[in-house]
């Protein structure tokens, strides 16, 4: 009796390393990168890219029924002395260049979008402060699109935060201009009724710094998409997400880091705790390692804790690597459940049963919070994921 | 004096959708002080009686009683029982992620001692008991019970043991599956707990090898979902020479 356990129980964990002479990333992708939707067919949900995602919900992002109502999101922006803030039409020149719409929503909100928001540091410039950005659902249907451009030698952290209801598609392009150092915490605090859909696109300078902390508690089906490229050689990109998947939810994280420049670096950490019937939690990390990025250096990672009976966890890492020249590849998947037997152990220790929950939760997500590196960032998470907990024990 | 008294004990186990009953009737009174090894063959209930005792949901009570200082043992959940000084080191002891050996013996020594303990003695009081336990403190950082190996988890419960000072302190197999020199160190941190005289021993084990050690008051034979013989330590002799054949012939256990 009491055997320990720690099998990935009601979870799905796949992973392979392909060893490939051309990419089979970018054509396990049912279209070619667009900016138009129409060179993207209606998904019916068995495409690799759509497979985990239940389409049904998205409301209408899809297949061009959702249509922009103008009581979408509010947007406002807060900003420390120096940094330009604007709001500018389609046609300006600067957006777009940090990435492709790669899939049928993404490629519906740049169709879509009437004004785009554009932030700038310029260069050199240090901030001490965090640039906030605060999306707040208003009930209905938006499709924005987001520029935050930091330039040389340039220092920020930016916070993005979700509230509210609404049904959302967006893009967001993060650009680096050389040596930059850019932390970007977006977080995901939705009502529970709320469809967030987004491609994040950060396109790293030469000998720039990008970080990424993605956190995701609300809504009913979030699905993000954060990429990275690399503009030239020596750069670096940490990517940590949390999430925490409560019954009914469907929060979708799929990665991609495109080492196409020699000698830079990824590290990619996501863990998500799930709770409730049909939680569901979708990671694909995807790593490339084209054949001309030599002295690549990367590992990728994703954890998984599952709470209680009835959540689901597909995690799937993929890492392709072109060439033999480079400095590390790795990646590692692994789904946890916390059971009966686990409570038993530390109940028998004394340990009240609500606390023996938040001990293992806090526990599994502490080292990735303290990585975010923003203090009330990581005080508002701990605090967050307390309220998860208790929501879960009422 | 803390005494645990266990009268008329059965306990039932549902398994392959039929009710089996695997303690019929466990009598036994363990006070401060003192040490009783259950000595007994494989499925003759003695695992399930540590179980019981400490609460496992898998067990139903179906009559007896259980009191710790007169109080109602079976009354209590889990963590009401190990508060009020109850202590099972397991045989399986649990893997459990995310939460490190620091923070679990903490949050552990917090809960039974109603009160956090001071970090600066705390740190000391957990390495000195470490060391002595021949436990590398990077340990503290580990998770629990997670990749030790089976020599490790044990002294993880006997470390827990000493940390946590219990009343009444169930030993369920501790012995198994280690080798002579884990076996004497686990041994010697039992010791230290029991010559304190605060704590009352129940020593759960299928062998006479860790008598040597770890020497009882009394030995009790478990066959058949209850105690069939009680001794001093000289029944132990007996059974180190004689085996159990005497007990399960006549189809007692199985």
């Amino acid at each position: 009796m009491a055997e320990a356990q720690n099998i990935p129980v009601g979870s799905t964990t796949a992973g392979q390393i392909a060893v490939a002479a051309e990419s089979t990333v970018a054509t396990r992708m049912s279209a070619p990168p667009s900016f138009d939707v129409a060179d993207f067919p209606v998904p019916h949900g068995r495409e690799e890219e759509w497979r985990f995602t239940p389409l049904e919900r998205l409301r209408g992002l899809h297949d061009g029924t959702a249509v922009a109502n103008g009581a979408g999101v509010k947007v406002a922006v807060g900003a420390p002395e120096g940094v330009t803030v604007e709001t500018v039409g389609r046609d300006d020149a600067r957006l777009g260049r940090a990435g492709v719409p790669v899939d049928r929503v993404a490629a519906q909100a740049y169709s879509a979008f009437e004004q785009a928001g554009v932030v700038t540091v310029p260069k050199e410039m240090v901030l001490t402060e965090p640039i906030r950005i605060a999306v707040h659902g208003e009930g209905g249907i938006a499709y924005g699109h987001q520029v935050i451009e930091l330039g040389a030698f340039a220092e920020a952290v930016v916070v993005i935060d979700h509230t509210g209801d609404a049904v959302l598609a967006a893009n967001v392009e993060y650009i680096l201009g050389d040596g930059a150092k850019l932390t970007v915490v977006s977080v995901q605090d939705w009502d529970d009724k709320a469809v967030h859909v987004a491609q994040h696109n950060a396109l790293v300078g030469r000998d720039a710094t990008f970080k990424s902390v993605v956190v995701t508690f609300g809504g009913d089906v979030v699905r993000l998409h954060p990429r990275v490229s690399y503009a030239g050689s020596g750069g670096e990109a940490e990517l940590y997400g949390l999430y925490f998947t409560d019954a009914g939810q469907h929060q979708e994280h799929r990665l991609l880091v495109d080492h196409n420049t020699p000698h830079c670096k990824s590290n990619v950490a996501y863990k998500g705790a799930l709770q409730g019937d049909d939680a569901h939690a979708v990671w694909i990390g995807d790593v490339l390692i084209e054949a001309k990025a030599e002295g690549t250096d990367t590992y990728e990672m994703n954890r998984n804790l599952v709470l209680t009976d009835g959540a689901r966890v597909d995690s799937v890492p993929n890492l392709e690597i072109e060439t033999g020249e480079i400095v590390g590849a790795g990646h590692a998947s692994a789904t946890g459940r916390f059971d009966d037997e686990q409570l038993f152990y530390l109940m028998a220790r004394g340990i009240p049963e609500y606390e023996a929950r938040r001990l293992v939760v806090r526990g599994f997500f502490a080292g990735l919070v303290q990585q975010i590196g923003v203090a009330d960032i990581e005080e508002r998470l701990l605090a967050k994921i307390e309220e998860e907990l208790e929501a879960s024990v009422a | 004096m803390a005494t645990l008294e266990i009268r008329d004990l059965h306990v039932t186990v549902e398994a392959d959708n039929a009710t089996k009953e695997i303690l019929k009737g466990v009598d036994l009174t363990v006070k401060q002080g003192e040490t009783h090894a259950i000595m007994g063959p494989n499925g003759s209930g003695k695992s399930t009686l540590a179980y019981s005792l400490a609460g496992h949901p898998k067990y139903t009570i179906t009559e007896g009683t259980v009191l710790l200082d007169g109080e109602d043992v079976l009354a209590m959940s889990v963590d009401e029982r190990a508060r009020a000084g109850l202590f099972l080191a397991m045989q399986y002891p649990v893997e459990v992620p995310g939460v490190s050996v620091s923070n679990f013996l903490r949050s552990s020594a917090t809960a039974i001692r109603g009160e956090a303990p001071k970090l600066r003695t705390w740190v000391k009081e957990v390495k000195e008991t470490m060391e002595r336990l021949h436990m590398d403190q990077s340990f503290a950082e580990r998770n629990v019970n997670e990749g030790f190996s089976g020599g490790e988890k044990k002294r993880h419960e006997i470390l827990q043991l000493e940390l946590l000072k219990p009343k009444i302190a169930i030993l369920d197999e501790t012995d198994s599956g280690l080798d002579v020199d884990a076996l004497r160190i686990v041994s010697e941190g039992v010791n230290r707990v029991r010559e304190t005289g605060e704590v009352g021993t129940m020593l759960i084990t299928h062998y006479t090898r860790i008598l040597r050690y770890i020497k009882p008051d009394y030995v009790h034979v478990f066959s058949g979902g209850r105690i069939v013989e009680s001794g001093g330590a000289e029944l132990a002799d007996k059974l180190e020479d004689e085996g159990y054949e005497a007990y399960t012939k006549g189809g007692a256990s199985a």
